[in-house]
């Protein structure tokens, strides 16, 4: 039983870190702000899930459980929060969400640099 | 092991963090590279075991400092002055090496980290962690340290704040105040149109206030105290102001209530010292608060946390508030 637990809370916490190696890399290699944006933050929000439940797994049943459930809970309001802010403050700034236009630019101000 | 790799790991970012600020012309990310640096920093702390210097380190600055220098900017540039001219970068340059040497000789002398026969712990700290229990009577050393071993300290440091305070109203003031209640214009009015920051932001505005209230009254028992919560209950405040633009949190809070708040706070510390000299003891001396020496001191403990929590929180809204109020120019 205690193998078994050990085990999938490995297995939570290693796809978890997964997760945020795909999110790091399509942040760092996808075409604009939006793209980079959905590859940051769906990743993260499924990570933290992930990891989240797999060092509760490892807590068992203590108070340290109930106060990863808050965090978890804070970070599943607010992760998504503040990536709708993101995108909404780029959108104000001018920035349209259209991937060709956005590579025109991209080569624009490379270019340029 | 583990813990020293990833303290190598996060002083590494820090280096790295910290050139990044150097370098960046753009105020705006250097603000936000800023807030990465704090966080970093309180995580090193928190790996240290120091839990009260990083909740204040990831409150204050990560947070609040975050805010503030967003308020300046929006009243100044964003981006930097063009660089001084190569002498001056030169002379700098000598500057920064020399002290650097300095600095690295220094460490030379320095004892191993966490080293227990290193002078500073060796000096009065044993002291304190032996007397505490019995002097004091509450688990969190730290508390007691700057409650009420080195309550003077403490209160130089509420003064401080509250002075600071003051000299930045007066500095921000000077141009005069712009009326916002005659004009109902878009800034004033925050974020009402998006519905999803602002029905999350009422979610949690309660719940950040309450956090700051639990770590105000439970400093005694772990992490926590005056400034930290000052600064959390500020910090829930602010997204207040935020969400709903800066008249209603006015409303809700007005400027003179938060001026009473800075003096107030800081008269309740001088005054529980004060109290402490009437009842026949030493200026803050808690023990002569209560018929038991030791519940004297936790109240006085109590009082003096309330009064720094106070100032702070405050402090911290005042000068929010007098840089939103401030007509960029």
């Amino acid at each position: 039983m205690e193998t078994a637990l050990d085990i999938l809370s490995w297995i939570l916490m290693t796809s978890g870190g997964l997760f945020v190696l795909i999110g790091g890399i399509g942040a760092l290699r996808l075409p604009n702000i939006y793209t980079r944006m959905h590859a940051a933050s769906l990743t993260d929000t499924m990570a933290s899930i992930l990891v989240l439940s797999g060092i509760m797994l490892q807590a068992g049943l203590s108070l340290a459980t109930i106060k990863l459930l808050a965090i978890l809970v804070f970070l599943l309001l607010t992760g998504p929060t503040a990536s709708y802010a993101i995108a909404n403050a780029a959108l104000l700034s001018g920035m349209r969400p259209d991937a060709k236009e956005a590579k025109a630019d991209n080569t624009k101000t490379e270019s340029q640099a | 092991m583990i813990v020293v790799v990833f303290g190598v790991f996060l002083l590494t970012m820090l280096v790295v963090t910290a050139v990044a600020v150097v370098r960046t012309e753009n105020l705006f990310v250097a603000v936000m590279l800023m807030s990465i640096f704090s966080l970093l920093m309180a995580a090193n702390f928190f790996i240290l075991d120091a839990a009260d210097v990083a909740l204040t380190e990831a409150a204050i600055g990560a947070g609040i400092t975050t805010v503030i220098f967003l308020g300046a900017l929006a009243l100044t540039a964003q981006s930097e002055q063009a660089a001084v001219s190569p002498k001056g970068r030169f002379a700098a340059l000598a500057v920064v090496t020399v002290l650097a040497m300095v600095m690295i000789w220094a460490t030379f002398d320095k004892p191993r980290l966490g080293d227990p026969d290193a002078p500073v712990h060796q000096h009065v700290a044993p002291w304190y962690l032996e007397q505490t229990p019995e002097l004091i009577g509450i688990p969190n050393v730290v508390t007691a340290v700057l409650g009420t071993f080195r309550g003077y300290d403490t209160l130089g440091e509420v003064f401080v704040v509250f002075a600071a305070c003051i000299g930045v109203l007066f500095v921000l003031s000077a141009g005069g105040i712009r009326d916002r209640s005659k004009e109902a214009d878009a800034e004033s009015i925050g974020l009402k149109h998006h519905l999803i920051p602002k029905v999350v932001g009422r979610l949690l505005v309660p719940f950040i206030v309450l956090f700051g209230l639990y770590v105000q009254f439970h400093g005694e028992y772990g992490p926590g105290g005056g400034f930290q919560a000052g600064a959390i209950i500020a910090t829930g405040v602010i997204l207040y102001a935020l969400l709903e633009g800066e008249t209603n949190a006015l409303r809700a809070l007005p400027r003179r209530v938060l001026l009473g708040m800075v003096v107030g706070g800081a008269l309740l510390y001088t005054l529980v010292g004060v109290a402490g000299i009437l009842l026949g003891g030493n200026f803050l001396d808690y023990s002569v608060l209560a018929s038991n020496p030791v519940v004297g001191q936790q109240i006085g403990i109590i009082l003096i946390e309330a009064g720094v929590g106070i100032t702070v929180c405050g402090s911290l809204l005042s000068i929010f508030h007098a840089f939103a109020a401030r007509e960029a120019s």
